[in-house]
């Protein structure tokens, strides 16, 4: 599914990803933790396409595809989704108009017809379901005035109705209540297929509990450098990343 | 060629044409006429050297030699064939001009209320004379040229009377059409009254069939009586070769509530004057505008929102998307009179430019002098945010797409301070056709001039 080799990204003169190696296989759930700052949200962003992080070394392939050589909205298109952690506010730009847009652009990439108006209202309550997506939203602009865990929501919602291969979920728990984090852990997991691959960032091991990994990997200044089965998880809750800090400078 | 050659032209086709001037209208309208030409003469066309015309020079489209036509002429087509509206769903009265003049074949309206009075200018100084001259030329201010050359050269437009206590449900339209084989100047005179209690709704549309350079002078007057509702959209929809000097003065009585709306989608240079009076307490005014520019147009938008009465509100919010080597300039004056107590006025400019060349001077003139006054003002010059730019392309959205879905979504609060919905849904297809670079303005047109 994924396939990064020797990822090197830098903002500036900032140097912020510092070689970067993982594989995700085709249904695998993968969970990256680590401290603030180590760079997480920048691979994600790196991931999706966005313009301000320069590559300046190494490789990843989606579905043996060069994704770097690919503007963002193509990688949208040949399945990668990003929630954001911080989703942004755009006022003026109606929801609904702004999913349908997606979701067409989606089709024509595929080269399917524009859905009917009945059809994408169809497909758009059923997504609402899943998440329990307050309706009332959907006549705002996008994400304008949402509380923090509406955004959240909201990142969800859209994963839901574009049904990404690889979702990439950067702290989605952050800013949910108990029962919108259950909500919408379940809705990821329905979502789930087979074929369809999750990275999951986040700090908590709640999150966890509900989106269970396979694999877990801590990246710590710009580069994973652990990585082990979903026991880490509450071995990092109890302890935190000192002794992973400590173990490194060992070597 | 300088502004005193400018003047000077003036001058001779005041002289010369001065029969054909005076021709036709009732002896006020000459007086005034003999006046505002004297004022002319001394200040002349205003150039960079006059504060409020520091963003447009205006000598740059008066030196161009234009044909100037002193008398009606007839029109080689029927307007009425060549011109249909398509504003679906939304039926109007509608009134043709043709280059500054009622147009002669205009159709009959059918339906008005008793009493509403819509005819040419020259009409109304004869047939209804009283009215004309209670309200002819009282609500403009002279304190440039372009007021006085209009009243100086104006010889028709319309004149639109609502008595008391009358609601017209039907929107008035008037289409200011431009056709000549050769250059032309233009200047349009109209006066709108809207008597105590009544209401009326106007979309008045500017539009050039001919592809010559055109140059109108056009000059509006509103008179909004006591506890009077008016709604006042402008859409102007020209080619790069016109110029529109266009001035509106509203005058707001007591109660009275005026919503004035200029959506500029098209022209060479257009500079906007809006001055609002609001003369009676617990007026409340609403001034929205939007420009969308490209290539080298200009755009200047001068308002001046007068609080000459206690108690009064004003809301004023322009926004314009400036591409290509455009340049837009905006000034927004707001004037708190000594005894205007209780007064709230408040005005925002903001602009987005998509290009790295185009020009904006913005600047807001506050003139506070009263007390007790809840006054803000905000003017912003900014580009497309690209955190939400790459939000969009990373949903699947293209880039294109994004950027034009942003720009949309920039212009859509002015659009929807639009309250007829008809128009409102016209208005954000048309700005949306323009945005994508698809020729809106010609569309309604059945000439097809620029096929
Ligand atoms: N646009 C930018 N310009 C400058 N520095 C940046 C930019 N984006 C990220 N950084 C820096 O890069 C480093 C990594 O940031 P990143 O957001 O990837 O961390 P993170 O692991 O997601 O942290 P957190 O757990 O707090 O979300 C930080 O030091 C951050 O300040
Ligand atoms: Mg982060």
């Amino acid at each position: 599914m994924l396939e990064i080799k020797d990822l090197h990204a830098k903002v500036g003169d900032k140097e912020i990803l510092k070689g970067v190696n993982l594989v995700v296989k085709p249904g695998e759930v993968h969970a990256i933790m680590g401290p603030n700052g180590a760079g997480k949200s920048t691979l994600s962003s790196v991931l999706a396409g966005r313009e301000v992080f320069d590559v300046t070394k190494g490789e990843v392939h989606f579905q043996g595809k060069d994704l770097l050589a690919l503007p963002a909205e193509d990688r949208a298109r040949e399945g990668v989704f990003m929630s954001f952690q911080y989703p942004v506010e755009i006022p003026g730009v109606n929801t609904v108009n702004f999913l349908k847009t997606a979701v067409n652009e989606h089709r024509k990439y595929k080269g399917l017809e524009p859905l009917a108006a009945g059809a994408f209202l169809k497909l758009m309550r059923e997504k609402q379901a899943l998440v329990e997506m307050d309706a009332k939203l959907m006549n705002r602009s996008v994400n304008e005035g949402f509380s923090g865990g509406e955004k959240k929501k909201n990142e969800i919602f859209q994963m839901a109705m574009l049904e990404p291969k690889l979702s990439i979920l950067d702290e989605t728990d952050s800013g949910l209540d108990i029962d919108a984090l259950r909500i919408v852990s379940q809705g990821v997991n329905t979502l789930k297929t087979p074929e369809t691959s999750t990275i999951v960032i986040t700090h908590y091991q709640r999150l966890l509990d509900y989106i269970v990994p396979d694999v877990v990997h801590v990246l710590y200044d710009g580069r994973i450098v652990k990585t082990a089965g979903r026991e880490l998880v509450a071995e990092l809750e109890e302890k935190g990343y000192d002794w992973i800090k400590k173990e490194l400078e060992e070597h | 060629m300088s502004v005193e050659k400018i003047n000077k032209d003036f001058q001779d086709l005041f002289v010369q044409g001065k029969e054909l001037l005076y021709n036709g209208v009732n002896d006020l309208m000459n007086e005034k006429r003999e006046i505002a030409f004297n004022r002319f003469i001394e200040g002349g066309i205003p150039d960079k050297k006059n504060e409020n015309y520091k963003n447009t020079d205006l000598s740059k489209i008066y030196e161009r030699d234009y044909n100037v036509v002193l008398n009606y002429h007839r029109q080689d087509v029927d307007l009425n064939d060549v011109f249909t509206c398509d504003v679906p769903n939304l039926d109007t009265h509608l009134v043709l001009t043709t280059n500054g003049w009622y147009y002669a074949r205009n159709h009959e309206l059918s339906g008005l209320p008793d009493g509403v009075i819509v005819c040419s200018l020259q009409e109304a100084s004869i047939k209804h004379k009283d009215l004309f001259e209670k309200h002819y030329g009282k609500y403009t201010i002279s304190d440039n040229g372009v007021t006085d050359l209009n009243t100086a050269f104006a010889q028709d437009g319309y004149f639109i009377y609502v008595p008391e206590n009358v609601i017209l449900e039907k929107t008035i339209q008037i289409v200011n059409l431009m056709r000549a084989n050769a250059d032309l100047m233009s200047f349009q005179r109209n006066l709108i009254i809207i008597g105590k209690n009544s209401q009326a709704k106007f979309m008045v549309c500017d539009h050039a069939l001919s592809s010559v350079n055109f140059l109108s002078n056009n000059l509006t007057e509103i008179c909004a009586e006591e506890n009077a509702v008016v709604d006042y959209y402008q859409l102007q929809s020209q080619t790069l070769k016109c110029s529109l000097v266009d001035s509106v003065f509203v005058n707001q009585e007591k109660n009275s509530n005026v919503l004035n709306h200029t959506v500029t989608l098209y022209g060479g240079l257009i500079r906007n004057n809006i001055f609002t009076k609001l003369s009676g307490e617990n007026a409340e005014n609403h001034t929205y505008g939007m420009y969308l520019t490209d290539s080298v147009q200009h755009v200047d938008n001068y308002t001046y929102i007068d609080h000459a009465s206690a108690k009064c509100f004003s809301k004023e919010n322009f926004k314009g998307v400036l591409d290509d080597k455009s340049t837009v300039g905006f000034t927004g004056r707001i004037e708190v009179r000594p005894d205007s107590q209780q007064t709230e006025a408040y005005q925002n400019n903001n602009n987005l430019l998509i290009s790295d060349d185009a020009k904006v001077f913005t600047k807001p003139q506050l003139v506070i002098d009263a007390d007790d006054v809840k006054c803000s003002h905000g003017a912003t010059v900014g580009q497309i945010d690209e955190d939400a730019l790459f939000y969009l392309r990373s949903r699947g959205i293209g880039a294109k797409e994004a950027r034009m879905m942003m720009v949309f979504a920039f212009t859509n609060e002015i659009i929807g301070k639009i309250r007829i919905e008809p128009i409102r849904e016209r208005v954000a297809q048309l700005v949306e056709k323009r945005l994508r670079g698809e020729d809106s303005h010609c569309d309604a047109c059945k000439l097809q001039c620029n096929k």
